[in-house]
């Protein structure tokens, strides 16, 4: 089951550059929560902060709270731990080109230890039918390789890999952006249906795909959170004019 | 700035629901002059705008579609299309009533000149203004002028109850002037809907300017008033 992800005070830096400043939120849980706004602003930095991937550059930075559930994952926890219960997905779909469908997803178990056969197999079929790619595949699972896929299949191994080790938050970075309309219609069902079992934040440049598929919404400008709401709210009458113009097309 | 072409669609609609609503605005002043001089001329001229006011509501209409399909508006564009859309359909009704007042005038033309209990033109006069305020209110945005209008809509409706008691006496005490009493009395009705489209157009213009939807907050507190006053059931606003 997801967990509610609960942001305080929240500061980052590449170098000198304070991308992210003073964010607090509540994201829930078992919800979809979209964040827009324009390139630069820092909606991306953001989401790495939540698994901890901003730090693994050398001269990042981060300071403040990120409790997810119970446990701040900024106060002593190992990123190892944490990147196992936030699954995440980006862009570009980033399968491992050599491996077969079965063993992309499988990758995960593995690392963390996994060997047994009966476990490996039945998480690899739960996986990929809740990424909604099992009757696609099923056939040739030690066959193919992940890139043998087209796009939108190999994102929804992603997926697959990233539900395999049971994960409770689920990051997209602009999931949808490379893959054509149909494919991009699956990815929205399937985060429809994955966001009663995980939490799932997805950054999106799309605000219409925003609107179908998140609860809440969150626009951030100039490492700001300048507003977070419903996304009903967000869309038809903002609070804040800086997002009734970025939304309406007045900049951005 | 961006999505210029987008943003001049907008005021192109915008304009394009403004000479709509000038001609739905004429024609009620013109049907109720037609009504005060016995003009039949006047009457010609409501009933050849009505076809050119049916023919900018389709216009309006799809324009408004193709931008929804098209642009998928968000926040107050969304709020701004789906009012124009609202207050179109107000619009062509207003130059329906119009058409109706001028059609029992032309019937009114055919009897003996009558001295009826009502004073249509001073109903009109208020029916008038609140169509002027609600469109002004949507040319400035002006949410508080538009609220304004929703004040006046009470005092349109007494004058209509007020019309159908005197009215029905005469049909009931001077049978001979039944005619000419029942062609006053759709007259105010059509006054009365007049006023209706007027509030539902200020309605529409807060909806879009603030984003409240303030429709029906006043009909229970309307129907209380109603009961208390025997008369026509008034339309909804």
């Amino acid at each position: 089951m997801g967990v509610s992800i609960e942001v305080t005070n929240l500061n980052a830096w590449y170098g000198t550059n304070h991308t992210l400043q003073e964010i607090n939120l509540n994201i829930p849980a078992n919800h979809a929560t979209a964040l827009i706004g324009p390139s630069g602003c820092g909606k991306s930095t953001f989401v790495r902060c939540l698994n901890r991937m901003h730090e693994t550059n050398p001269i990042a930075r981060v300071t403040g709270s990120v409790k997810m559930g119970e446990i701040d994952i900024y106060a002593g926890a190992k990123p190892v731990s944490i990147r196992r219960r936030v699954g995440m997905v980006f862009q570009r779909p980033n399968p491992f080109p050599t491996m077969s469908i079965y063993d992309n997803v499988a990758s995960g178990l593995k690392l963390n230890g996994y060997s047994n056969r009966r476990v490996l197999d039945e998480t690899v079929e739960q996986s990929l039918k809740k990424s909604a790619l099992w009757d696609e595949v099923k056939d040739d699972l030690r066959k193919k390789s992940g890139a043998s896929l087209s796009g939108g299949q190999q994102q929804r191994l992603c997926i697959a890999r990233a539900l395999a080790v049971d994960p409770e938050v689920l990051l997209m970075d602009e999931p949808a952006s490379a893959l054509d309309p149909v494919s991009t219609s699956k990815i929205e069902d399937l985060i429809f249906e994955l966001k009663s079992q995980y939490t799932i934040v997805i950054v999106t440049h799309n605000m219409q795909q925003a609107a179908r598929v998140a609860e809440k919404t969150g626009f951030f400008l100039n490492g700001r959170l300048v507003e977070f709401d419903s996304t009903h709210k967000i869309f038809t009458n903002p609070s804040d004019k800086r997002t009734e113009d970025y939304i309406t097309g007045r900049f951005g | 700035m961006t999505r210029i072409r987008f943003h001049q669609s907008l005021e192109d609609l915008k304009e394009n629901l403004l000479v709509m609503a000038g001609l739905a605005e004429q024609a009620i002043q013109r049907a109720i002059e037609a009504y005060r001089v016995r003009d039949m001329s006047i009457c010609d001229l409501v009933t050849r705008s009505e076809v050119a006011i049916n023919r900018m509501e389709r216009d309006i209409d799809q324009a408004a579609l193709d931008l929804l399909a098209m642009e998928q508006p968000m926040a107050s564009d969304l709020r701004f299309i789906l009012s124009v859309i609202r207050i179109n359909a107000d619009l062509e009704r207003v130059g329906d009533a119009a058409k109706s007042i001028s059609d029992r005038v032309r019937q009114m033309d055919q009897l003996p000149l009558a001295e009826l209990p009502v004073d249509i033109p001073r109903m009109a006069t208020l029916a008038e203004e609140m169509v002027r305020k609600s469109l002004q209110s949507f040319i400035e945005a002006n949410a508080d002028l538009a609220r304004s209008v929703l004040t006046m809509d009470d005092a349109v409706d007494a004058m209509n109850r007020s019309a159908y008691k005197n009215l029905t006496r005469v049909m009931e005490e001077q049978s001979h002037l039944a005619p000419q009493a029942l062609s006053a009395l759709m007259i105010s009705r059509s006054l009365e809907r007049v006023a209706d489209h007027a509030t539902n157009i200020a309605e529409d213009v807060i909806f879009w300017v603030q984003g409240k939807d303030v429709r029906h907050h006043n009909s229970v507190i309307a129907k209380q008033n109603a009961a208390q006053t025997p008369g026509p059931p008034t339309g909804a606003a």
